[in-house]
């Protein structure tokens, strides 16, 4: 396959073809982890508004006085919109698998340069599209991230943002979805065409294996998503019924839509929206697969069965978008199989877990920052994972459903265990990336109040969710029953600014190490995947031409009779395991 | 390079990180056992059957979650760098064959357990005679209708909608089985009585929840859904929208009221004589 090597494009002059329309993964891969780093602080900024709302409904807050209602279901829309699409699908595959799919495979680039820079460009103008739906008549929508119709079909007559505000909203999501098409395309032809000598399926780190089955997810999931998009489109601008039923009178207005079905926009939505929780978390798993090894100094434990639980995951991720729905009005035959399907996914989720704690079993851990972060994540997984146990059965589904047990736990899950993946990505790589260390000292001191914090946040809100306590209320005080949980809020809104204070620590790091960092070796770590072997950070054809073969399997630590505690990849046998190439 | 992060510095960590997952698990576990934040207590023999699932599934999950937890906690005190070699395995295909049935027996064991519930509110209708209630969400209020002494409900219409008017759910009085209806903003029902209520939404999506009920459903547009109950508690229980239906979602509110069967009757006649 060396012959595939012929590099691509050539190592470019100017600085606009350098770092602004590059065709080089590392850039774009650093250019969507900057667009992530941007968007989470945007994310999180609205939802410390949201908190402190809740708590002190009538404090003037920055930008917007005495929040309305209308402004906080807008602000609680845009949170959940920018963090799924703009932070967990695009930092953790589109960023961190953009930078180091090829080097990890031995590849001196994806496998479509051009469709690369393409496809981070679109996923910018649909986060510029995005933001300006907070600046057009009547604001951001207030339909929430899954803008479930009519509410999000008939227009501002439904509410205010309802218009203009959600008309740009589908814009760019159907932006995004182009955007992601096109990268899901790349990282499978990538996975699947450029590897090096040596480096078969089974000997790829589990990091490869994630970004492969995630772009498999995100091609069968986003072709869904557009086609939904486009027809919510056309219900609100070409007179189409797709989604709007018939009779429908709104505010005392009859509207002139017929024969469309509500359910059907739940059915494509999450077709899609269940994959997309895979596609947020599978990276983080694999992320955190790699780093455990590392840092427990031992082979993954299991590593065919690590394999084969991404595909059972993502297999059957693909068949239980209807456990969403089990209040929905959908046949409750189908709830029978749907719910089945998903307590099954509990299965290839104890075996990574398992798994986890397998390969920590007799190691000898290092804890550096991003380990304590990959532990984290296995905490949280675990945490997140079984209060879906709950929600996967339809009848205990019934009283949780849209409460705040259901935003607590997809928070644990999918928001916080996602972002201790990027996190430890971050810390793990970002030597490799740009050449110096972040601070270890700032990095633990950034870990523990975020550790803590979180589940502060989150774990909270699974009680509220069983007394109860609905969610997308932007005030509690017309049902009196939530009264009684008003200390609860008090309680997660300081544990929230807590947290967020201690992510600018993060940034600090991010950024003082960039420029006062410790240089870095090529291998501080002792690593033994492909990364480790050249230099921090990589050349333009990230090889300089001379491609590794590889000898073994990804995770060959603490080898009996080896000179040192690590064999990488690209070391032939009898070499004795140097580190050197 | 080996010797460089072993150590008094990583052990601190690794205890303080094994200690503070000791605490998560036990607050956690603390606080489901105390429930000070918890269902309300339930009024039907379904909302019972529901409990006792969640009970099920909580000792279940809370066993893994203690075991997984305290694992974790105890793989990374133990194991921590003291400067040797770390055990080389891949492995062990006996442990994951074994505790991968473990997990699948356990989980679908408790989602077949759960059917049995679901079934009997969704698969099997209401006894017969029941009486009906129709449910009609609008933003951002909810109306209930009563068919009257004929036991009919009227046609209706979307085009006589109008809240001023008094006829909020578009009753055309033209038609003889409407004239009786009874609509209501408030819901009653007769304790110890099966009730069939019939959702329906005239704008967008909202979702009847009544906690003491354990009972939700959506209210969709352009279905109709049929769903049963039997409350079996008299009292007021606050009926409140789980489905975002707008900027009044939080303030749609009512309230449902269980009263013996006399008093009940009285309610109904007093609503319609309004």
């Amino acid at each position: 396959m060396a012959e595939a090597h012929a590099v691509a494009h050539e190592a470019p002059k100017g600085f606009i073809r350098k770092y602004i329309f590059s065709l080089d993964h590392k850039v774009i891969g650093i250019q969507y982890i900057l667009l992530a780093l941007a968007a989470v602080f945007v994310g999180m900024f609205l939802s410390l508004l949201m908190r402190l709302h809740l708590v002190w409904p009538n404090a003037k807050l920055p930008f917007f006085d005495v929040m309305t209602p209308e402004q906080y279901l807008a602000l609680m829309t845009m949170h959940g919109t920018i963090m799924v699409f703009f932070v967990l699908t695009t930092a953790p595959q589109s960023g961190f698998g953009n930078y180091f799919l090829p080097i990890q495979i031995g590849a001196a680039d994806m496998a479509f340069p051009t469709l690369n820079m393409l496809s981070f460009w679109f996923t910018f103008v649909s986060f510029a599209v995005m933001m300006a739906a907070f600046f057009v008549v009547g604001g951001a929508p207030i339909s929430g991230w899954t803008a479930y119709p009519p509410l999000s079909a008939v227009g501002e007559i439904a509410g205010p943002g309802l218009g203009w505000g959600q008309s740009l909203w589908v814009i760019s999501i159907a932006i995004f979805c182009g955007a992601s098409l096109m990268g899901a395309l790349n990282f499978i032809t990538t996975t699947l065409d450029l590897r090096t000598k040596g480096m078969s399926l089974m000997r790829m780190p589990l990091t490869c294996w994630a970004w492969f089955v995630t772009a498999i997810l995100a091609l069968l999931g986003f072709a869904v998503l557009l086609a939904a998009g486009i027809l919510l489109l056309l219900d609100r601008h070409a007179g189409t019924s797709f989604f709007v039923p018939g009779g429908l009178v709104i505010t005392e207005k009859l509207i002139p839509h017929k024969g469309g079905s509500p359910l059907l926009w739940q059915h494509l939505f999450w077709f899609f929206g269940h994959p997309e929780v895979y596609i947020a978390i599978l990276p983080g798993m694999g992320i955190t697969s790699h780093i455990l090894s590392t840092f427990a100094r031992k082979p993954i434990f299991g590593y065919r069965a690590m394999v084969y639980a991404i595909f059972a995951i993502a297999l059957l991720g693909l068949s239980v978008w209807g456990h969403h729905m089990f209040t929905s009005g959908m046949s409750p035959y189908s709830a029978f199989a749907f719910s089945l399907l998903t307590m099954s996914i509990g299965v290839p989720s104890a075996i990574k877990t398992f798994n986890w704690i397998g390969t920590l079993w007799g190691g000898q851990i290092r804890f550096t920052t991003p380990m304590l972060f990959a532990i984290g994540f296995v905490s949280l997984f675990v945490s997140g994972g079984l209060s879906g146990i709950f929600l996967a059965q339809p009848a205990v589904d019934l009283p949780l459903h849209d409460t705040y047990f259901v935003v607590g736990h997809f928070h644990l899950i999918m928001g916080v265990a996602a972002i201790f993946g990027m996190f430890g990505a971050t810390y793990y790589w970002f030597s490799k990336m740009f050449g110096r260390q972040m601070s270890e000292f700032l990095g633990k001191l950034h870990f523990w109040p975020t550790f803590i914090g979180v589940y502060c946040i989150f774990m909270p809100m699974h009680f509220i969710g069983l007394a109860g306590h609905e969610r997308r209320y932007p005030d509690t005080t017309a049902v009196q029953y939530l009264a009684a949980l008003q200390p609860v809020h008090l309680f997660m809104t300081i544990a929230a600014i807590v947290t967020i204070a201690a992510q600018f620590i993060f940034v600090f790091n991010f950024f003082w190490s960039l420029w006062r960092g410790k240089k870095a070796e090529v291998n501080p770590w002792e690593a033994t995947t492909l990364e480790w072997t050249v230099p921090s950070p990589p050349p333009h054809d990230n090889f300089a031409g001379r491609y590794p073969a590889v000898y073994r399997g990804p995770y060959e630590y603490g080898v009996p009779g080896a000179a040192k505690d690590f064999t990488p990849q690209h070391v032939p046998d009898g070499a004795g395991g140097a580190g050197s190439h | 390079m080996e010797q460089k992060q072993s150590g008094t510095g990583g052990s601190l960590v690794a205890a303080g990180l094994a200690l503070s997952l000791v605490v998560l698990t036990f607050s956690t576990i603390y606080i489901f056992f105390k429930r000070t934040w918890w269902f309300p207590e339930p009024i039907s023999a379904f909302a019972e059957a529901v409990d006792r699932q969640f009970d099920r599934t909580l000792v279940i999950t809370g066993l893994v979650f203690f075991l997984a937890q305290l694992a974790l906690g105890y793989v990374i005190f133990r194991y921590r760098d003291r400067g040797g070699r770390a055990r080389y395995s891949h492995g062990n295909t006996v442990l994951e064959i074994l505790w991968t049935s473990a997990t699948a027996v356990m989980f679908i064991g408790l989602g077949i357990a759960a059917e049995r519930a679901w079934a009997s509110l969704h698969w099997m209708g209401a006894a017969p005679g029941a009486m009906q209630v129709e449910i009609t969400g609008k933003q951002f209020a909810w109306n209930f209708r009563y068919p009257g002494a004929d036991g009919q409900f009227g046609r209706t219409d979307p085009s006589l909608v109008n809240d001023a008017a008094g006829n909020p759910v578009g009753l055309d009085t033209n038609d003889a089985a409407a004239q009786d209806d009874v609509v209501t903003a408030t819901m009653a029902v007769p304790v110890n009585q099966e009730v069939e209520v019939i959702l329906r939404a005239v704008d967008v999506t909202h979702s009847f929840f009544v906690r003491e009920l354990r009972f939700k459903q959506d209210a969709v547009p352009g279905m109709v859904i049929r769903l049963h109950f039997k409350a079996e508690k008299t009292g007021s229980y606050e009926v409140a929208c789980a489905e975002l239906c707008g900027l009044g979602h939080h303030r749609m509110r009512t309230v449902l009221q269980v009263l013996p069967e006399d008093e009940f009757q009285a309610w109904l006649r007093e609503q319609a004589a309004e």
